[in-house]
């Protein structure tokens, strides 16, 4: 089993006709995504990847079906979009664009409110059920189909976790790339929950970094909810306070978002947590 | 960004904040001249991108403008060190001259992005003066919050309900209520990530000013603000860092001697903790982006070993759909062709990464090839000591 996407989940992309986005497509139809369609305002009518072109998100759902969208617009009109795939009740948004302004998500986390769609993002890689659809930019070959939940806040990093699992032979039931961005639709804790219904996933590998509480507040509903193991790392232990390590959240501001906090939490929940990136894969393994 | 207190100041005061008056001053003339134009006693305060400038010896108070002139004189050039500019301190380049008012409370006001709700909250306390997180920390009961509504702003029972809960005398309310919102409304007009005045004074006449202003921009958001751009400083920026904004790479310089290109963020975090991990001590960090391409190395390769510091660099690439036979081609060019002498130790996961390795291993280059993140870092670790 799998979380959020599988091989039924039906895809447009927003921003579809622009470079990044079809590099990206091309590489998700090759998986096996059913990427259904696109969106790009004034190329309505248009064929693009022997899929059609919408002018607008509910058009495309109402002509496709599509259950699922993919964000590739540049940051100015990102949080616009989101919010044009929530009005058109897309149950399911990943948003991969980096650099959005943080009031322009404010004003989008705002709409969400109260709406069916569940965001996936900003400034994230997206998700993918191994072996059965991909929504995002990740590497599909270095993913197994199985049974570990992998969440977390980075991109290249979760790749490297991901692939020492593979190579360690422990498949991946859905891994989600949370985003590195201070507002994000989705947390870790939404995240552990999902997984921690999924009777497919049998152990879960969270991935945080400096910056926020979000780790902390996870931890704290693992430890009174979670029977499955679960494993923890935390990047940015050698951060200096106050920079910003190239996500947008990735600060520790006044004291609070440092790395040791964030572990001290994780192992008071229970959570195995690896000292170094290198052990993620071996952590993993001695706990199934 | 970053932005002077001065800037701020300015700021705040177009959007209704009640600021001191006073003048930036570049030289002792300029410092004299200003003094003369507020009259009376004035402050002058050192303008760098640091807190706790007044311990360090960065703000001082002037009975006129003769002695004015005679401070900044002492304070352009010195080397101001606070516990937020670390050992090496930084060059004094501009005073801000301010007119100096009867103070009877010292309070604080700011604003942050709470994460966890998605909305931005509006802070007070009547404890200013001191940092807030201290306040925090040693009597919470005395910081208060209000969140501001997206798209609606600091409401105005909002503000009123903070002022009193500072203990405000019922006079001052109104004003300082005001303040408040214009506060409110500045954050929001210029996408700000932090505002902070610190204090923020009640004077024995029962006015309100903003003593001191602490603003940051949203990076994200600078593109908007054509005009907020122009006040950055980049005196107050590393020469590396300045340089590798240039370029898009993100880095940032640590006091270590193992230079680290990482391609993304989290990953690039993780290659410094596991290079103390191993006993040694990064140079840096640097996020050459989810591409890295030859170029970006080229330039990533320029900036890491201008830094005098590093001994040895670390090449951490998990590529994934990037092909690692291009990325060593890079590597090995750019290594050429800025004649690196310094041992470069490459780990790179991805497509094509046999003949990848095999690239460098045959480029006569001083390359060590490594296999995982453990391997690359004690490796570099060691040709580093």
């Amino acid at each position: 089993m799998s979380i959020l996407i599988d091989e039924n989940t039906r895809v447009i992309v927003q921003g579809f006709t622009g470079r990044e986005a079809t590099f990206h497509s091309e590489q998700m139809i090759a998986y096996g995504t059913q990427v259904v369609g696109g969106v790009v305002p004034g190329k309505g009518g248009q064929t693009h990847l022997e899929r059609p072109v919408f002018n607008t998100v509910s058009e495309a759902v109402e002509a496709t079906g599509a259950n699922a969208s993919v964000i590739f617009v540049p940051p100015a009109f990102a949080a616009d979009a989101i919010m044009e795939a929530a009005d058109a009740e897309v149950p399911l948004v990943v948003c991969i664009t980096e650099g959005i302004p943080t009031a322009d998500m404010v004003k989008a986390w705002q709409f969400l409110q109260g709406r069916r769609t569940r965001l996936i993002g900003p400034n994230c890689p997206g998700v993918i059920s191994p072996g059965k659809s991909k929504i995002g930019i990740m590497p599909g070959p270095i993913h197994k189909p199985g049974h570990v939940g992998v969440v977390s806040r980075s991109g290249t990093l979760t790749y490297e976790a991901v692939d020492q699992l593979s190579r360690l032979g422990i498949g991946q039931s859905t891994c989600i790339g949370i985003g590195g961005d201070p507002i994000i639709g989705t947390t870790f804790l939404d995240a552990i929950r999902m997984f921690h219904d999924d009777p497919g996933t049998h152990a879960i590998v969270m991935i945080g970094e400096i910056g926020g509480n979000a780790e902390e507040t996870a931890a704290a509903w693992v430890k009174e909810n979670v029977k499955k193991p679960v494993i923890g790392f935390v990047a940015g232990q050698t951060a200096p306070p106050g920079r910003r390590m190239g996500h947008a959240g990735a600060i520790i501001s006044g004291g609070s978002g440092r790395a040791a906090d964030k572990m001290a939490a994780m192992r008071e929940a229970g959570i195995t947590v690896c000292e170094t990136p290198a052990e993620i894969g071996e952590k993993v393994k001695s706990r199934l | 960004m970053k932005i002077h207190e001065y800037q701020a100041k300015q700021i705040l005061a177009s959007y209704g904040v009640p600021v001191p008056r006073g003048e930036v001053a570049f030289s002792p003339e300029e410092a004299k001249a200003a003094a003369e134009k507020i009259g009376g006693s004035v402050v002058v305060k050192a303008q760098i991108h640091a807190g706790g400038r007044g311990k360090g010896g960065g703000v001082k108070v002037a009975k006129d403008a003769r002695e004015a002139r005679e401070i900044a004189d002492k304070m352009l050039g010195m080397r101001l060190v606070t516990h937020q500019t670390g050992p090496e301190g930084k060059i004094v380049r501009r005073l801000l001259i301010e007119e100096t008012l009867p103070i009877d409370k010292e309070l604080y006001l700011g604003i942050v992005l709470d994460r966890a709700i998605g909305k931005n909250v509006f802070m007070a306390s009547p404890a200013g003066g001191v940092e807030i997180e201290e306040v925090a920390r040693k009597t919470p009961e005395l910081l208060f919050k209000e969140i501001i509504e997206p798209g609606m702003g600091l409401q105005g029972f909002q503000a009123r309900k903070l002022a009193f809960r500072m203990g405000l005398p019922a006079p001052a309310v109104r004003g300082a209520a005001q303040a408040m919102t214009a506060l409110a409304k500045a954050y929001e007009a210029i996408d700000a990530s932090l505002a902070e005045i610190n204090p923020f004074v009640l004077t024995t006449d029962g006015k309100v000013y903003a003593l001191d202003a602490k603003i940051n921009l949203d990076d994200n958001a600078l593109w908007r603000h054509k005009d907020l751009m122009e006040l950055r400083d980049l005196n107050e920026e590393d020469p590396l860092e300045v340089e590798a904004s240039k370029y898009n790479l993100n880095y940032i310089k640590l006091d270590g001697n193992v230079g680290c290109m990482v391609n993304g963020a989290g990953l690039a975090m993780a290659t410094m903790d596991i290079i103390k991990y191993a006993g040694g001590n990064p140079a840096n960090f640097l996020d050459v982006g989810g591409g890295a391409s030859a170029e970006q190395i080229e330039n990533a390769f320029r900036i890491l070993t201008s830094d005098k510091n590093v001994k040895a660099v670390l090449i951490n690439i998990f590529g994934g759909i990037l092909r690692c036979d291009v990325l060593a081609t890079g590597v090995v060019a750019a290594a050429e062709s800025l004649k690196l002498e310094i041992p470069v130790v490459i780990r790179m996961e991805g497509t094509n990464v046999e003949r990848g390795r095999q690239i460098l291993q045959e480029s006569g280059l001083n390359f060590t090839v490594a296999y995982g993140m453990k391997d690359a870092a004690e490796k570099v670790v060691k040709l580093a000591q």
